[in-house]
């Protein structure tokens, strides 16, 4: 891709939400995935650990955001922005805490440790009086018109969701990246190199918390009710579907999460409409055809099916490096 | 003695009944190139497991730059500057030859303000300087998990000298790798040694090639230290002689 090519894409994502009034919770939900697909794609496609408990940081950011705007007594907006910040924070003294005790695992037992995080933390949260139990919480009314609450959280979710690509595209350039990189491809050949691994382990799955926290703030808000197990820690739903955004468009690449997210969300979209009452088994279907057909994602099966254009690229980027 | 950078003392491991390493001691003097040789199963590369804090030895003490280490973990050991290559190489396949060597750089570069901050320039023609070294800069925009066997054992070669070690620990460098870029490989690892100012410790199998360079042997069978000397004391030692031939 040109740079104008990115200027337009940008241009793009700007006047999307006034193209199509009518799709904008469904746009600024797609910002949502778009970070889900991204934070989960630093551990399972980066770093070559698996994790099926990443939805424990977007329940956490949830309900640090829901609680901090019920209790501050600050006005919507300065409560909403505090709230999605301390999501952020909370989540990642969780990852911190997890990280150093599940991170020792590797390969396989790291995912399966993870496995009943989020189904843990959705029980405890629906006994927890203090943030709602088993009846959740409702998130404060948008005080604007209506019609602006959407293109309010379509451009909040979009700021976020480029602070987050554009950063991981900065961390995966340096030397973080080599080394959850190598982690991948050889976590005892790093570890005899004098790499500190768990200090680098740890700290993607901050990376990845801090993400996911802050968006789950915000999710909340955007869907207006926070149900322990069907909205914060929903595992079955947000839980399944950033793994498979991420496959889907290629995991290990910085766009493939991206690409992933828009085509599964479109396509969910487009079932639900289409085939109601059949969404889930063709979503189902089309999940099974892809991990068969293209293992490697979308954007893997394309740099596969034209490799000298990924060869040509990989010699200018090494050409625009040396040169900068 | 312990003017040694390395000193082994009656070391000792057995896997369950198997002892596969019988109160051995050894000392690599800085500066030097020390091979270690012996038949298969004579328990050469669980010793070098042993140095590097692969696991725990049985009884013994390992000594390294006058510190004591045979407690410690594999990462915290190369830390200290002591690096080992494997006998089934390992590199990291799905990143670029440059991209192997850029996260090998030195430990001292891995502060905080490096770590999330792209690899920079002069540290660029260092790592180009490298893959020349050994012969890969062709390819060094190739993925190393697609190059031959032979390449890979080269690049994790550089991948350890890149890192600055004080003593390196090579596991067999030349099993599998074709004549002429063994001789090749000679030449580089007495440059990595007296230019480089990297101490050796060598398994090897290939006579030829660890009666060139090394300057004092080991010789290990069955787990016990069998003989040690100059290489040509060892060439002419009866025992080392029976142990390879296998005399009763």
């Amino acid at each position: 891709m040109k740079p104008y090519h990115y200027v337009l894409l940008f241009l793009l994502c700007v006047i999307a939400p006034f193209i199509l009034p009518d799709y904008r919770t469904q746009l600024a939900l797609l910002w949502v995935m778009i970070v889900l697909a991204l934070s989960w794609d630093i551990l399972g496609g980066q770093m070559g650990y698996n994790s099926f408990g990443n939805i424990i940081f977007f329940g956490v950011g949830m309900y640090a955001c829901a609680v901090f705007q019920r209790d501050s007594g600050l006005s919507y907006y300065p409560a909403l922005l505090i709230g999605m910040g301390l999501g952020g924070l909370f989540a990642m003294l969780t990852a911190a805490l997890l990280g150093n005790a599940l991170l020792g695992m590797r390969g396989h037992y790291f995912a399966i440790g993870t496995l009943g995080l989020g189904v843990a933390a959705g029980e405890l949260a629906g006994g927890w009086d203090y943030i709602g139990a088993g009846s959740g919480m409702t998130t404060p009314l948008f005080p604007g018109e209506l019609a602006n609450r959407d293109v309010f959280f379509y451009f909040l979710f979009f700021a976020w969701a480029l602070v987050g690509f554009l950063g991981l595209r900065w961390l995966y350039r340096g030397r973080f990246g080599l080394a959850i990189n190598a982690i991948r491809d050889d976590e005892d050949k790093a570890e005899s190199m004098g790499i500190h691994t768990t200090r680098y382990k740890v700290t993607a799955w901050i990376f990845s918390a801090l993400f996911l926290g802050v968006i789950g703030g915000g999710a909340g808000n955007l869907i207006g009710f926070i149900d322990p197990k069907d909205v914060a820690f929903s595992g079955p739903t947000f839980g399944v579907w950033m793994i498979l955004m991420a496959i889907t468009g290629g995991k290990g690449r910085l766009w493939g999460p991206v690409v992933g997210a828009v085509v599964f969300h479109f396509t969910q979209e487009l079932f639900w409409t289409l085939l109601l009452g059949w969404q889930r088994v063709a979503l189902g279907l089309l999940i099974i055809l892809i991990v068969l057909f293209f293992p490697e994602g979308i954007l893997g099966w394309i740099a596969q099916r034209f490799p000298q254009r990924a060869a040509a690229k990989a010699q200018l980027d090494d050409k625009s490096k040396q040169a900068s | 003695m312990s003017s040694a950078l390395l000193d082994v003392a009656s070391v000792s491991k057995s896997f369950g009944g198997v002892e596969a390493n019988r109160d051995i001691s050894l000392s690599v003097p800085e500066g030097k190139i020390i091979g270690l040789i012996g038949p298969n199963g004579s328990g050469k590369t669980t010793l070098f497991n042993s140095i590097v804090g692969y696991h725990p030895v049985d009884s013994g003490s390992i000594r390294f730059n006058d510190k004591e280490i045979t407690q410690l973990l594999v990462p915290d050991i190369a830390r200290l500057g002591m690096l080992r290559t494997f006998q089934q190489t390992r590199i990291y396949g799905r990143m670029s030859c440059i991209q192997n060597l850029q996260i090998s750089m030195p430990l001292a570069k891995h502060n905080l303000k490096s770590v999330f901050r792209p690899v920079q320039r002069d540290d660029m023609e260092q790592i180009e300087e490298m893959l020349a070294f050994v012969g890969l800069h062709a390819k060094r925009h190739l993925l190393a998990g697609d190059l031959s066997f032979g390449q890979q054992k080269l690049l994790e070669f550089a991948m350890a000298l890149i890192a600055e070690p004080k003593l390196l620990l090579l596991d067999e460098p030349t099993a599998g790798i074709n004549p002429t870029l063994i001789n090749g490989l000679i030449d580089r690892l007495k440059v990595a040694n007296k230019e480089l100012g990297i101490t050796l410790f060598i398994i090897e199998h290939n006579m030829r090639v660890i009666m060139n360079i090394a300057d004092h042997i080991y010789c290990l069978a069955h787990g016990k230290l069998l003989a040690q000397g100059t290489p040509e004391q060892i060439q002419n030692d009866q025992t080392v002689i029976d142990a390879y031939l296998g005399a009763h």
